[in-house]
């Protein structure tokens, strides 16, 4: 393992996570993966890195009051619960040697969704723009099935009215996401919060961070003790290299425009998504592979 | 008629093979030969920069014969061997274009590394079915899948890609040149163990043969132990599993902290 390609690494995706406003467990996973680093390690690993990048997010956040603690903990109760019954469903792959597989899987999957829905999105925006419409601001309906619900709850910093059972649900299927593939979840639990559950959007990166920081480090401690599978020097020098790659993001992100930098973002996206699919497909060198225990680990 | 012939020509040829066997045995030795080995170290120390290294075993033949000394009866194997675990072989298949582990196999307490050194290839017949009884040896090592095995027709091809993946690995090496005999009775083996070799006991092992036949054994431990910041590291992390978490935790959330301190756009 060469530290600098690890220190570069954490630098890029820090930098890029800066610039386009994401958290970035869903970049370095994937390229720990293509690294030759176990799949178990990187994923163990990418959610110890991801606690480092949302905390000072959220510090951000917590001072500008543009962070619904109410909001954030019953989210935080359903992400932890999630990630208890990932960390269960990762150790289970794991014995029957399909974990590899799976995580590969959900990244092809997840990855190439996005990339598609983003780059969609953002190809038509700056046809629009080019044009010189105005981009019509699309707003929200007020209700959806989602506010039929019961057990509802009044948020007040968010100024909303909402059932608690959606955004349990949300959090459950996010803490899910981070034990099994070392991600924060940001990029689709900020979608979710906006469109489904109509939160206001002023806090709902904050409020998705809080949840981010408290179900990543719970990932990172079941982990520990259950695959021992946490590289504390590898996920540092990620940390490290992180967060200063994205104080240089965020600079350059502010120099351009919104359009483009999502369209780059999504064929970033794609770009990773379409080589762990290749990895899936092409024949492996070697049929048999050799793992030390037995069933059961 | 038959059988009875058969059996005739059993009783006749049964002990003839059994004096066939014992004579280079008996008749040239008085006194049965001894082995002595030692090792230039009984601990190995990884440190973080570690790439391997070569491990020496001296030994000595007493109450050897000459006359067989002088016309190469003697054979020495060395092996030295890892700590024990199960191991799994897994393999891949084609399902609806992508490769996924359909059939494993799992063998029970198999060294997860080994390296052998011989004084030449061992390949006569009796030689290898005396390796075969003792498990020594890359091709000779015992096996034995454990748990519900679906075919059994399989085995073989599961022990064949154990053995393969492990030698292109590294963890398991062989040199059949790697005894030399250094005087009349003494000799020389030179041991490799790989950069990832796993910390642990392991056990050199000395073997006699004479003319094909195993005579006696040595064995002394050797310890592979992780040295440093690597040690504290990886004992932590099996030891104290959750303190370590704990611990990892705390750097994240210092390092993010720090970040938003050093960075703060005031």
């Amino acid at each position: 393992m060469n530290i600098f390609i690890i220190l570069g690494m954490g630098a890029a995706v820090g930098f890029l996570s800066g610039m386009f406003g994401v958290g970035g467990g869903f970049l370095i996973t994937p390229l720990l993966i293509f690294y030759n680093i176990p799949p178990v390690v990187a994923v163990a690993t990418g959610a110890n890195q991801v606690v480092a990048s949302s905390v000072s997010g959220a510090i951000t956040h917590f001072r500008r009051g543009t962070l619904d603690m109410k909001l954030g903990t019953i989210l935080l109760i359903g992400g932890l619960v999630g990630a208890t019954v990932g960390v269960w469903i990762f150790s289970w792959l794991r014995s029957i040697g399909q974990l590899d597989l799976f995580i590969s899987l959900l990244y092809v999957v997840l990855l190439s969704t996005i990339g598609v829905l983003m780059l969609q999105e953002s190809v038509r925006a700056m046809r629009k723009a080019k044009l010189n419409q105005p981009l019509p601001l699309k707003r929200p309906g007020q209700h959806n099935w989602v506010h039929r619900l019961p057990l509802k709850m009044r948020f007040k910093k968010s100024k909303i009215y909402l059932s608690a059972i959606p955004v349990v649900m949300l959090g459950f299927f996010i803490g899910i996401l981070t034990s099994i593939m070392g991600v924060g979840g940001g990029f689709i639990m900020v979608p979710a919060m906006i469109y489904l559950l109509r939160i206001p959007t002023n806090v709902v990166v904050g409020t998705s961070l809080f949840q981010i920081i408290f179900v990543t480090a719970y990932t990172t401690m079941v982990q520990a003790a259950t695959n021992y599978s946490v590289d504390i020097v590898l996920a540092f020098i990620l940390m490290v290299a992180g967060v200063i790659g994205a104080q240089y993001g965020v600079r350059v992100g502010q120099k351009l425009r919104g359009e483009q930098l999502r369209a780059l973002l999504a064929l970033l996206v794609l770009a990773v998504g379409i080589r762990l699919a290749i990895g899936l497909f092409i024949r492996p060198e070697d049929l048999y592979s050799v793992a030390v225990g037995g069933i059961g680990y | 008629m038959l059988k009875q012939l058969a059996l005739l020509s059993m009783f006749i040829i049964a002990p003839a093979g059994v004096s066939l066997a014992q004579l280079p045995l008996g008749e040239a030795s008085s006194a049965q030969e001894g082995l002595d080995i030692g090792v230039s170290s009984n601990e190995i120390a990884i440190t973080s920069d570690f790439r391997g290294a070569d491990l020496t075993v001296f030994g000595a033949i007493t109450n050897a014969d000459d006359l067989l000394l002088a016309i190469g009866q003697y054979d020495i194997i060395v092996t030295l061997e890892g700590p024990r675990d199960y191991a799994t072989v897994r393999r891949k298949e084609r399902v609806l274009g992508i490769w996924i582990n359909t059939e494993s196999m799992t063998f029970e307490q198999v060294p997860e590394s080994y390296s052998i050194a011989s004084t030449r290839q061992l390949d006569d017949e009796t030689q290898l079915t005396a390796l075969d009884n003792i498990g020594v040896g890359i091709e000779h090592l015992p096996l034995n899948p454990t748990g519900y095995i679906r075919d059994v027709g399989q085995l073989s091809e599961f022990r064949e890609a154990y053995r393969r993946l492990k030698l292109s690995g590294g963890l398991y090496q062989k040199e059949t040149s790697g005894v030399r005999f250094v005087s009349s009775s003494l000799f020389r083996a030179s041991l490799r163990l790989p950069a990832n070799v796993p910390d642990g006991v392991h056990i050199v092992r000395a073997y006699l043969f004479k003319g094909g036949t195993q005579v006696t054994q040595r064995e002394i431990p050797l310890r592979v132990v992780k040295t440093g910041l690597e040690q504290a590291i990886t004992d932590a992390a099996h030891d104290r599993p959750l303190a370590y978490g704990a611990f990892c935790v705390l750097i994240a959330m210092l390092t993010g902290w720090g970040a938003s301190l050093v960075f703060r756009k005031d």
